[in-house]
C-alpha cells in the first residue's frame, strides 16, 4: 500500500498544465566509453517523493549525483524551481542530500552536525539553536544532541542524517539508499516514519534505491532505470499492474513469462496463440496488439490459482497443467515452483489463509494453474 | 601449554627487548649522572661506598644537575634545540600534509608509487644525503651556481653553515616521519564527509577547515612528535650542515661525554631532555586519553 494513493490526494503528473518543479531534459552522462545516463528526461512535480530503482549499473546514482551537483552532465539540463542548475556548485544548490552511509561528521555532536548547513549560511547562533531543537523534535530524537555520533544506533543515526539534510529547508531533499543500513523491521517503521516527514515538512524528495519495496510503499510515482535510460515512469500500481515491457515487469515484482503471437482480436478480448505451451491465452481487449505480433505474456504468481487435478488432465485457454517441484513456505504465503510439461517453471503464490490446516496441494501432485483473462499483461517483443 | 601461558610468552618478548634496550641503559645512565666525575676508567665514582665494616653509603651527587640550572650555556642550549625542533616540525608539516593529501587523493593504483617515492630516500645512507646538500648549498654548489647563471645574484649566497641549511637539512631527513602517518589517517577520510560538507553549503576550503583538518588531528600530533623528538637531540645534521656558533644540545652532550669525559654531566643533560620530552607528551596523552 502506498500512502500516496489515499483516495483525494493531488496527481499535478496527470495535469497538462501543472508546472515541473525538477525539469530533467536530455542528461547525458558519460564515464569514458560507458554511457551512464542516456538522454534522460523527467519531470518532478513539488511535493513528490519520486523514487529511482533500479539495479547496480542502471544509472540511478549517477542521476542523483548530477542532481547534487557532484557531477557535471555532459549534456542536457537540470531546472530546479525555475532555475537552471547548470555550472551551479553543490554547496550553493538549494538541495540537500542524505546519504547512504549517512556521512555523519564524527567529530562533531548531534547539534554540531544538523546546525552544521545553518553555520555555513552564517546564520545567528540562537536561529540554529532552535532549528536544531525543532529538527530533533521532528525526528523523535530530544536529548541527543550532545551525542556524537558513535554513540547511536543504526536507526537513530539515519534521523540525524536525515534531520541534517532537512535543516536549510532544502527544495529537493535526495536520498541516497536511505535505510538500506537498516535491519527489516527498523527499515518498515522507519519508511513509514520518512513519508510523515515529508508530507509535513512538503519538501520534494528523490529517493534511488535497489529495494522495490522500499520504491512501492514509499513513493508517489517511480522511475524503473535500466543501462541509463527510463523503463518506465508511473505511480507504483500503474508500474506493477501496467508493466511496459518485460524488463519492468521483471524488475518490479515477480513475473512469469510465456512467448506467444496475436491470433484474434475481438470484443471478447485477445487471444494469443503460444507454440511453447499448445493452447492460448486470453487478454482482455485493452490489451491489444497488432494481428500476428510476437508477444510476451507476464503472470504475476499471485494472479493464479492452483488446484489438483488427475494426471492426464488437458490443458485449456488460461490453463496450465504441471506438476509441483517445489513449494517455498514464507509463512504469509506458500510459493509453488511448478514444472510443465514442456520443461518450463511458473511459480505461483497462494496466501496462507488458514492455521493448522493440512496443505491443498503437496509436492509432486499434478496440479492445474489457471488465471482470469484480466490477469494476463500483453508486452510488446 | 595454555593459551594464557602462550600470551604471555608471546608479550614476554617485547617486555625483555624493553627491559634490555630502554630500561636496563637507561638506569646505567640514571645512575652515572649521580655520580660524581672521577679520574680512571669508568670516569666516575661509585654511588656506593663502603664505610668500615658492613656500611654501605649511598651518596647522591646532585651537582651535576646544579650546575646545569646554574650555566645559562646549558639552558641555552636546551631552549635552542627545542626551537629548532619546533621550527623544523612545522616547516615539515606545511610541506608534509599538502604531500599527504595529495597522495591520499591520488588514484588507488598510483598512491603505492608515491608512497615509494616518499620512502625511496631511505635506500641510501642518511650520512651521504647530508653530505650531498653540502655540494648543493655550499658558495660552488649547484644552487649558487644556478642562481649565478640565471643572472639573478651577482656573487654567491653564503648558505651552507648557517641556519638555513641546517632547516633544509632537517626538514629533508624527516618529512617522510611527517607524511607517513599524515597520509595513514588522511586516507582513512570518508570521501562522503567532505561531499556532506559541501552539499551543506560549506565551499571547499571551508570543508578542508572544518572537517578535513580537525579529522586528521591524530595524524598531525603523532607526525609533529615523530619529527620533534628525534630533531631536538639531533647531531650530525647541524653539525655537517650549520653554523659553528650554534650550540646545540646534541653537541652539547658529545662534547661534554668525549671532549671533557665528564660522563656525569653528559648523563645528566641525558635525563633532563628526557624528561622535558616525556613530561608534555605523557600529559597531552592523558588528556587525550579523557
Amino acid at each position: 500500500m502506498s500512502l500516496a494513493e489515499k483516495p483525494g490526494s493531488a496527481e499535478p503528473w496527470r495535469d497538462p498544465n501543472a508546472e515541473p518543479f525538477l525539469r530533467i531534459e536530455k542528461l547525458t552522462k558519460r564515464f569514458g566509453d560507458f554511457v551512464a545516463l542516456d538522454e534522460v528526461s523527467l519531470s518532478i512535480y513539488r511535493g513528490e517523493l519520486f523514487a529511482l530503482l533500479g539495479g547496480s549499473g542502471s544509472g540511478k546514482s549517477t542521476l542523483l549525483r548530477c542532481l547534487a551537483g557532484f557531477l557535471e552532465p555532459d549534456a542536457g539540463r537540470i531546472v530546479l524551481d525555475g532555475q537552471d542548475m547548470a555550472g551551479v556548485a553543490p554547496y550553493a544548490r538549494p538541495v540537500n542530500m542524505m546519504f547512504q552511509s549517512y556521512a555523519l561528521f564524527p567529530h562533531m555532536t548531534v547539534a554540531q552536525n544538523i546546525g552544521f548547513g545553518l553555520k555555513q549560511e552564517g546564520a545567528a547562533r540562537g536561529v540554529i539553536r532552535d532549528r536544531v531543537a525543532e529538527m530533533l523534535a521532528m525526528v523523535k530524537m530530544e536529548g541527543f544532541g550532545d551525542r556524537k555520533p558513535a554513540a547511536l544506533s543504526g536507526g537513530q543515526r539515519a534521523r540525524v542524517a536525515l534531520a541534517r539534510a532537512l535543516a536549510k529547508r532544502p527544495k529537493l531533499l535526495l536520498l541516497d539508499e536511505p535505510l538500506s543500513a537498516l535491519d527489516k523491521n527498523l527499515r518498515e517503521s522507519t519508511q513509514f516514519e520518512l513519508i510523515n516527514i515529508q508530507e509535513r515538512t512538503g519538501t520534494t524528495f528523490v529517493i534511488v534505491t535497489h529495494d522495490q519495496e522500499e520504491a512501492m510503499t514509499m513513493a508517489t510515482r517511480l522511475a524503473v532505470m535500466d543501462r541509463g535510460t527510463l523503463a518506465q515512469v508511473g505511480t507504483p500500481s500503474e508500474v506493477y499492474e501496467f508493466p511496459n515491457s518485460r524488463f519492468t515487469a521483471e524488475f518490479l515484482g515477480t513475473a512469469n513469462i510465456l512467448e506467444g503471437v496475436v491470433e484474434g482480436v475481438d470484443a471478447e478480448g485477445v487471444r494469443i496463440g503460444s507454440s511453447e505451451l499448445d493452447f492460448d491465452i486470453l487478454a482482455e481487449p485493452a490489451a491489444s496488439k497488432p494481428l500476428g505480433s510476437r508477444v510476451f505474456v507476464a503472470l504475476r504468481p499471485e494472479r493464479m490459482r492452483i488446484e489438483r487435478v488427475a494426471p492426464g488432465t488437458p490443458l485449456g485457454d488460461n490453463r496450465l497443467v504441471g506438476r509441483v517441484r517445489d513449494i517455498g513456505y514464507y509463512g504469509d504465503f506458500f510459493l509453488y515452483y511448478v514444472v510443465l510439461e514442456n520443461g518450463k517453471d511458473v511459480r505461483v503464490s497462494q496466501p496462507n489463509l488458514r492455521r493448522r490446516t493440512e496443505r491443498p496441494v503437496d509436492w509432486e501432485d499434478t496440479v492445474a494453474v489457471t488465471w482470469d483473462r484480466q490477469a494476463s499483461m500483453v508486452l510488446p517483443e | 601449554m595454555t593459551p594464557a601461558l602462550r600470551r604471555r610468552l608471546v608479550l614476554a618478548l617485547p617486555w625483555a627487548w624493553m627491559a634490555l634496550f630502554f630500561v636496563v641503559p637507561f638506569a646505567f645512565v640514571l645512575t652515572i649522572a649521580f655520580a660524581e666525575p672521577a679520574e680512571g676508567l669508568p670516569p666516575y665514582a661509585p654511588l656506593l661506598r663502603w664505610s668500615g665494616e658492613a656500611t654501605a653509603v649511598l651518596q647522591l651527587n646532585l651537582a651535576n644537575f646544579q650546575l646545569l640550572l646554574d650555566d645559562p650555556y646549558y639552558l641555552d642550549a636546551y631552549l635552542r634545540s627545542l626551537r629548532v625542533a619546533a621550527i623544523s616540525a612545522t616547516l615539515c608539516l606545511l610541506i608534509g600534509y599538502p604531500m599527504a593529501l595529495a597522495i591520499a587523493r591520488a588514484p588507488e593504483h598510483r598512491r603505492n608509487l608515491l608512497l615509494m617515492l616518499v620512502i625511496l630516500p631511505f635506500w641510501t645512507s642518511f650520512l651521504l644525503r647530508v653530505t650531498a646538500w653540502i655540494g648543493i648549498l655550499q658558495d660552488q654548489g649547484w644552487l649558487n651556481g644556478a642562481l649565478l647563471a640565471l643572472g639573478l645574484i651577482d656573487q654567491p649566497i653564503p648558505l651552507l653553515y648557517t641556519d638555513v641549511a641546517m632547516y633544509i637539512g632537517i626538514t629533508y631527513c624527516y618529512l617522510p616521519f611527517m607524511v607517513l602517518p599524515l597520509y595513514a589517517t588522511l586516507s582513512k577520510l570518508d570521501p562522503s564527509l567532505l561531499e556532506a560538507a559541501e552539499d551543506l553549503g560549506a565551499p571547499p576550503w571551508r570543508a578542508f577547515l572544518q572537517v578535513t583538518l580537525p579529522l586528521s588531528l591524530p595524524g598531525i600530533v603523532a607526525g609533529f612528535l615523530l619529527v620533534f623528538i628525534p630533531a631536538v637531540g639531533e647531531f650530525v645534521i647541524p653539525e655537517l650542515l650549520g653554523g659553528p656558533g650554534a650550540q646545540l644540545i646534541g653537541r652539547v652532550l658529545w662534547t661534554e661525554f668525549f671532549q671533557n669525559r665528564d660522563w656525569p654531566l653528559a648523563s645528566a643533560l641525558a635525563i633532563v631532555l628526557l624528561a622535558a620530552l616525556v613530561a608534555p607528551i605523557a600529559l597531552f596523552q592523558w588528556r587525550a586519553g579523557r
